[in-house]
């Protein structure tokens, strides 16, 4: 297990080189100056040349990402053109909220969603079931900014129960999580009702029912970790993406997390802390994905990472 | 003598695009207590619809009809809470497939315990031991280091010796072997044969053996009887069936068992095929395939009905001696 993890983690070194290479380059692809944006309208050409020399962006691209690389394996991720900090601290500073949010939405979505498809693979083709299946392809069809902005009008503006936007305390996380959980719980209820109903139809499921076991021990004990497997994957990518932060709910909340930090970085052409950002947004990809494989492998004792296999 | 099962009548209907089907037609029987009665046909003729029938799961696409009486209970009549009860306790299954029939991420143990949790009322450490005794049992070595393996650990004759000892955990008082050693290998067949033998003798459970091998009737079975196309054709004691079968598809289904000492070139085989429940014949419904067929087998279905103290049957050919004698059960 520990080889295993040890090798995804080489590869996943691999992946952000490739990474930052990219991104690097596609920074200095699109059009605008970080010079320019700092100094505003009026700087004079000396102004802008000294600030350009001073920032080693006047040097050829191949010997800026040499000298950027060389900081990156030392663990230095650079210095924020706009801000003068280094990109690690702002990122930091910035991660608690955003990780704060995805849990909180994530548990929304993962009870909402695995709850309401368990329940309706249970009552398939009743009424229940038709409801279900109307709210979830009603919020698949919504967008997060407008039902966002509605929870915001309804909860906050009509009812008060909620502050409107700012903060990052527990209140303040009650509508962005409700509103980004109800989402992805929407995808999430028609995957695990899908894979419930096909793990019901199992052979070892009538044998479960062939010992007198009842509808409520069939669905949790016998199926559910079955069902699991499959989830499992596309909840660990909706997490990593909550992680890289939600660009657009963040907006609308006003949530000072790594989405809004990216976005920001993006158009002041803040090319260290887009670097910065991307980057980090890949290393989470990367962390999830392994703690995918290991969950995998918890879930399904089919998968055996090393010959010897752990106690059941 | 007590009847541990008794079944008349029981039909259970299939719907498809609103087109209601026969799957199980009009089927009879009882089990005597520590008896074994083999029910034998092609696929497709309704045996294993007629056995999860007797368990009620079906689920919801089928509807059963008629009556079922275990130890004088109307299981038709039961709630769905009743049968979890009585499933697994007073009446177990062995199924077909060992291979996929075992949950994948539950352990052997923990398989094997829930049901003497619910129906015998055990705590985990309780259980433990007894299904490490009944895997013992069943002759599987290990049992302890068994308890906790998942079953894709296991082989396929082990997986069905697993099923036997679950199947038989809470001491049912009626066994269902659903073809259980058609997916064995032939070595492997005949050891789980003896295991369910050995089982059957040492508890006195009564069984009822699916199965399409008339050998595994032989060897197993006290009586049988043969269905073809959802309905019983033929009935009697193992002997007198295997050295006298009436029904010319009996026959003709002992004809196509490969025999060791008959020398013959070719193995007979009967043409055609079983009918789906959507293309049964308005007569008898082994008459295109028969190759004694008269102008009345196309027309009307005969009766099953007592040929002499021995067998019952289903045909034309025996109906003059018996006429008026209608068969009950």
């Amino acid at each position: 297990m520990t080889q295993f993890i040890l090798k995804r983690l080489m590869s996943g070194v691999v992946v952000l080189f490739g990474l930052s290479v990219f991104t690097f380059m596609l920074i200095h692809f699109i059009p605008g100056d970080p010079v320019r944006i700092m100094l505003g309208q009026r700087a004079t050409v000396e102004q802008i040349e000294a600030l350009r020399e001073e920032l080693g962006l006047n040097k050829p691209l191949v010997s800026q990402y040499v000298s950027y690389a060389s900081g990156l394996i030392q663990g230095d991720l650079g210095t924020s053109l706009k801000t003068g900090r280094p990109v690690s601290t702002e990122i930091a500073e910035r991660f608690p909220a955003t990780a704060k949010m995805a849990v909180a939405s994530l548990g929304v979505a993962v009870i909402v969603g695995v709850g309401l498809g368990v329940i309706a693979a249970r009552f398939k083709d009743t009424f229940i079931d038709g409801m279900i299946m109307m709210f979830s392809t009603l919020g698949m069809a919504l967008p997060g900014f407008w039902l966002g902005l509605l929870v915001i009008l309804v909860f906050s503006v009509h009812l008060g129960w909620f502050p409107i936007a700012g903060g990052t305390g527990l209140l303040d996380i009650v509508l962005p999580a409700l509103t980004l959980g109800t989402l992805m719980a929407t995808a999430l209820s028609r995957l695990t009702r899908a894979g419930m109903v096909e793990i019901l139809s199992n052979d070892y499921i009538r044998t479960a029912r062939a010992k007198g076991m009842g509808e409520r021990i069939i669905l949790l004990r016998h199926a559910f970790r079955n069902v699991m497997i499959p989830i499992v994957a596309v909840i660990g990518l909706e997490f990593a993406g909550l992680l890289g932060g939600a660009v657009i709910v963040e907006q609308v909340f006003n949530w000072p997390g790594i989405g809004t930090l990216a976005i920001q970085a993006i158009s002041s052409r803040d090319f260290p802390m887009i670097q910065g950002t991307t980057l980090f947004i890949g290393a989470i990809y990367v962390v999830v994905v392994i703690v995918i494989d290991v969950l995998y492998a918890l879930l399904d004792p089919r998968i055996n990472f090393s010959a010897k296999r752990e106690g059941a | 003598m007590t009847h541990v099962l008794e079944v008349s009548g029981l039909t259970t209907t299939f719907t498809k695009n609103e087109k209601a089907f026969k799957v199980v037609d009009d089927l009879s029987l009882y089990v005597r207590k520590g008896e074994a009665l083999g029910i034998v046909g092609e696929s497709g003729c309704g045996k294993s619809v007629a056995s999860l029938s007797l368990m009620r799961l079906l689920g919801k696409n089928g509807k059963t009809e008629g009556s079922i009486l275990l130890n004088g209970q109307k299981i038709l009549s039961c709630s769905e809470h009743e049968m979890q009860n009585i499933r697994g306790k007073e009446m177990a299954m062995i199924f077909q497939e060992p291979m996929t029939s075992l949950n994948p991420v539950l352990t052997i143990g923990r398989q094997m315990s829930e049901g003497l949790e619910k129906h015998e009322g055990m705590k985990r450490a309780q259980s433990k031991e007894k299904v490490i005794e009944l895997l013992t049992q069943v002759g599987i070595a290990r049992a302890n280091e068994i308890y906790h393996e998942y079953p894709h650990r296991l082989s396929g004759g082990m997986r069905q010796r697993v099923m036997i000892a679950m199947a038989i955990a809470c001491n049912p008082k009626l066994l269902i072997a659903d073809e259980p050693t058609t997916a064995l290998d032939v070595t492997i067949q005949a050891q789980i044969l003896q295991l369910i033998q050995n089982v059957r003798t040492e508890r006195g459970t009564s069984l009822i053996m699916i199965t399409h091998d008339l050998g595994v009737v032989a060897e197993t079975c006290d009586r049988v009887m043969v269905m073809y196309a959802g309905q019983v054709i033929e009935s009697a004691d193992v002997r007198t069936l295997l050295r006298n079968p009436k029904h010319p598809y009996t026959i003709g289904l002992i004809q196509s068992t490969p025999h060791r000492s008959k020398g013959q070139k070719r193995l007979y085989s009967i043409a055609g095929s079983v009918p789906t429940p959507e293309e049964y014949p308005q007569g008898c419904r082994f008459a295109p395939r028969c190759d004694k067929a008269m102008p009345v087998c196309l027309e009307q279905n005969p009766q099953l009905l007592a040929v002499d103290q021995a067998s019952d049957c289903r045909c034309w050919l025996y109906q003059e001696h018996t006429k008026g004698t209608a068969v009950n059960a």
